[in-house]
C-alpha cells in the first residue's frame, strides 16, 4: 500500500435513488453460486462418488431382497432415485445459506440497492441449475446399472422437468431452513429430515410392505406422489398398472405439491431475509 | 445543509435486551464520525440500523435525507457497509467479487470493471486482483471488503469495527486507506472500540454506553471536557525527585490525587488543572530549587482516561489491541 491512487469521486450515476433491476440484481448473484460449485472440484467429485454409491448399494445390495410388483426393481428405484436427487443436493443450500448468513455475506448483500427477492431468488435459480448436472448424472449411472425406459421420449423429457420442478420447489425448504437454522452446523443437522422424508415414501421400496401407520404417512406425502410421477412418465403402462394410477393424476398431485411448497417456504424465507 | 445523519431518540430492543435507550446523534456532512464504546454499548446495532439492515423500534433515523423506515431503498443507494466480518466469496478472485457488487449495485459491465479497477488500486490490491480470494491473508481480506463497501461510490461509508482481529501492521494499512477514502470526501461513520483509533481517524467522536450517547466531540474537545492536563517531569538526579513532588502536590488543589513519583524513569506526573499559571509557578521553584531537569511534558489526558471519567467504567484496551504509535 505505499502509494495510494485516489479515484475521482462519483455520484451512483443515473441510477441514484432506484433498485437495481430484477435481471441485473439476480444475475451476479447466480453466476457466484456456479462459479463457487464449479471452483470448488472435491465437492463435484463427493457429490458424484456418493450418489453413485448409493444407487449402487440399493440396486445390487438390497435390490436383491426387495419386491417390487410389476416392475423390476431397478426400473422401480432408478426413478425414485432420481427424483430424490435433489433433496440429498439441497441439504447443502441450507448450510450454504446458514453459513452466508452468519459470516456477513447476505448482511453486505441486504445493504444493497437490489429487491428483497434477488438474493434467495438467485440462489435457489443457480442451485436448480446445478441439479440439473446432477439429475443427467444420476440418470446416466442408472442407465449403466440396467435401467431402461419404457414410455415415450416425450415421457421421458417431462419426468426429467418434473425432477427440475420437484428441486426447485425444496429448494426453497432448505433456504427457509438455511434461513432460520442460525449456523451451518444447526441448518446441516435440520438437513437430516431429509432422511425420513425420502426413506419413508415410494422412492426405494413400494409402500405396501411398511406398517400401516407408516404407510398412511408414505401414502400421503409429496415425496411418494413426485416419484410415482416420474415413474409413470418414464415406465409407461406397466409402471401405471403397479401403481394403480394413470400419469395425470400423479402430475397434478406432485405439481399441487411443488406449488404448495414454494406458496409456504418462499415467502416464509423472503420474510426471514427481510428481518434480517 | 442536509445532515448525513440524524438520529433522535432512537430505540432497539432484542427480546429483554435493550441495545439501543434513546440515541440522539446528529452527524453533518464531511466528517468521519467514530462511535466508540464498550462491548455491548450498542455500537453495532446502530450501524446495523442506519445500514437498514434492522428497523427500529422507536425515535426517527434519517441518512441523508431519507428516513430508514419509510425510504429504506433510497438509504442503500447512498451507503456502503464493511461489516465485522470480511464478507467476500472466497472462491472468486478480487476483481470478481468487486465486479459483483457493482453489478448489484446498477453499474453495467463496463462501468462496474471500471470501478472495481479503480478501487483495487485505492486498496493496494491490484496485483492480487486476478487471484482466488481464499489465498489472501486476513488484512488482504479485510480491504477487498472495505473495496467492495466503496465500489458504489456511496455517500457514506459504515465501518463497523474494521481493525477488530488484524494484526498491528495490516490496521495501519488499513487505517491508511480509510485515511484516503476520507481525504476524497466520503463521509465515515465507523465503530471502535480502541481509543487509539478513533483518536487516529476521526474528526467526531461519540462515546455510547448502554444505549445511549454520553459524550460527543472532537477528540481534542472530548480530552479537555475532562478538564485536566498532565504534566510529566523527567529530572536528572535520582535524588531530587521527592523535592519535584513536593512542589508539584503544592500546584494542585486539595483532594486532588497526589503526584506518582517513577523512581527507576526519574519521572514525577501530576494531573494539573488546565491554566499556564500554576504550571509557570511550578516550573520557577523548580529552578530555583536547583533541580536539573533533562525534560518536562505537559500533555492532555489520553482518550481512555477521558472514557473513564465519562462514563466510570474503563474501556477494556487490553493486550489484544496492538498499540499504535
Amino acid at each position: 500500500m505505499s502509494a495510494i491512487v485516489i479515484p475521482p469521486t462519483r455520484t451512483a450515476d443515473a441510477a441514484a435513488g432506484r433498485t437495481t433491476g430484477p435481471i441485473a440484481s439476480v444475475g451476479p448473484i447466480v453466476k457466484r453460486q456456479l462459479l463457487k460449485f464449479l471452483r470448488t472440484p472435491q465437492l463435484i467429485i463427493l457429490g458424484t462418488a456418493q450418489g453413485a454409491m448409493f444407487l449402487l448399494i440399493f440396486r445390487y445390495v438390497f435390490g436383491g431382497a426387495i419386491a417390487s410388483s410389476g416392475l423390476s426393481y431397478v426400473n422401480f428405484l432408478v426413478p425414485g432415485f432420481i427424483a430424490t436427487t435433489a433433496l440429498f443436493t439441497g441439504m447443502g443450500a441450507a448450510a450454504g445459506i446458514a453459513e452466508d448468513l452468519q459470516l456477513g455475506f447476505i448482511d453486505r448483500l441486504r445493504s444493497l440497492p437490489i429487491p428483497r427477492y434477488s438474493v434467495l431468488a438467485g440462489r435457489a435459480l443457480a442451485d436448480t441449475l446445478l441439479l440439473v448436472w446432477s439429475l443427467a448424472v444420476t440418470a446416466a449411472i442408472g442407465f449403466a446399472v440396467g435401467f431402461r425406459l419404457h414410455g415415450s421420449l416425450v415421457g421421458a423429457l417431462g419426468a426429467f422437468g418434473l425432477c427440475v420442478v420437484f428441486g426447485f420447489a425444496f429448494e426453497w425448504v432448505f433456504i427457509a431452513l438455511g434461513m432460520i437454522a442460525g449456523s451451518a452446523q444447526a441448518a446441516q443437522g435440520i438437513g437430516f429430515m431429509v432422511f425420513p422424508l425420502t426413506f419413508v415414501s415410494s422412492a426405494y421400496v413400494p409402500t405396501s410392505t411398511m406398517p400401516g401407520w407408516m404407510r398412511a404417512f408414505a401414502n400421503h406425502q409429496p415425496i411418494t406422489d413426485m416419484v410415482n410421477a416420474v415413474r409413470v412418465l418414464a415406465e409407461g403402462r406397466a409402471a401405471q398398472h403397479a401403481l394403480g394410477h394413470n400419469a395425470s393424476y400423479f402430475i397434478v398431485w406432485a405439481l399441487v405439491w411443488s406449488a404448495g411448497i414454494v406458496a409456504v417456504f418462499a415467502p416464509l424465507a423472503v420474510a426471514r431475509y427481510r428481518k434480517g | 445543509m442536509v445532515p448525513m445523519l440524524e438520529a433522535h431518540g432512537l430505540r432497539k430492543k432484542f427480546g429483554r435486551t435493550v441495545a439501543l435507550e434513546g440515541l440522539d446523534m446528529v452527524a453533518e456532512s464531511g466528517q468521519v464520525l467514530a462511535v466508540l464504546g464498550p462491548n455491548g454499548a450498542g455500537k453495532t446495532t446502530f450501524v446495523r440500523l442506519v445500514a437498514t439492515l434492522l428497523r427500529p423500534d422507536g425515535g426517527t433515523l434519517v441518512v441523508g435525507g431519507h428516513d430508514v423506515r419509510q425510504r429504506p431503498e433510497a438509504v442503500r443507494r447512498i451507503i456502503g457497509l464493511a461489516g465485522q466480518f470480511a464478507a467476500v466469496e472466497p472462491t472468486m478472485t478480487g476483481r470478481e467479487n468487486l465486479e459483483m457488487v457493482a453489478q448489484l449495485f446498477g453499474l453495467d459491465r463496463r462501468a462496474a470493471r471500471v470501478h472495481s479497477t479503480e478501487v483495487l488500486e485505492t486498496m493496494g490490491l491490484s496485483d492480487a486482483a486476478g487471484r482466488l480470494v481464499r489465498t489472501y491473508s486476513g488484512g488482504m481480506r479485510r480491504r477487498l471488503d472495505l473495496g467492495a463497501s466503496l465500489v458504489g461510490s456511496p455517500r457514506l461509508l459504515l465501518l463497523d469495527e474494521p481493525t477488530t482481529g488484524l494484526d498491528p501492521r495490516s490496521r495501519m494499512d488499513l487505517w491508511d486507506a480509510i485515511g484516503a477514502l476520507v481525504a476524497r470526501g466520503t463521509d465515515v461513520l465507523l465503530t471502535t472500540q480502541y481509543l487509539d483509533e478513533a483518536d487516529h481517524l476521526a474528526s467526531r467522536i461519540v462515546i455510547i454506553d448502554r444505549g445511549r450517547a454520553v459524550a460527543d466531540g472532537t477528540p481534542a474537545e472530548l480530552k479537555q471536557r475532562v478538564g485536566r492536563n498532565v504534566i510529566e517531569v523527567h529530572v536528572r538526579e535520582r535524588r531530587d525527585l521527592p523535592q519535584v513532588a513536593a512542589i508539584l502536590s503544592r500546584m494542585s488543589r486539595p483532594g486532588d490525587a497526589a503526584p506518582i513519583v517513577d523512581d527507576p524513569t526519574r519521572r514525577v506526573t501530576c494531573d494539573v488543572e488546565v491554566g499556564m499559571e500554576r504550571l509557570m509557578s511550578a516550573l520557577r521553584s523548580l529552578i530555583d530549587g536547583g533541580v536539573e531537569i533533562e525534560d518536562i511534558a505537559v500533555r492532555q489526558p489520553k482518550l481512555d482516561e477521558v472514557f473513564l471519567a465519562l462514563t466510570g467504567q474503563s474501556l477494556d484496551t487490553g493486550s489484544a489491541q496492538p498499540s499504535a504509535a
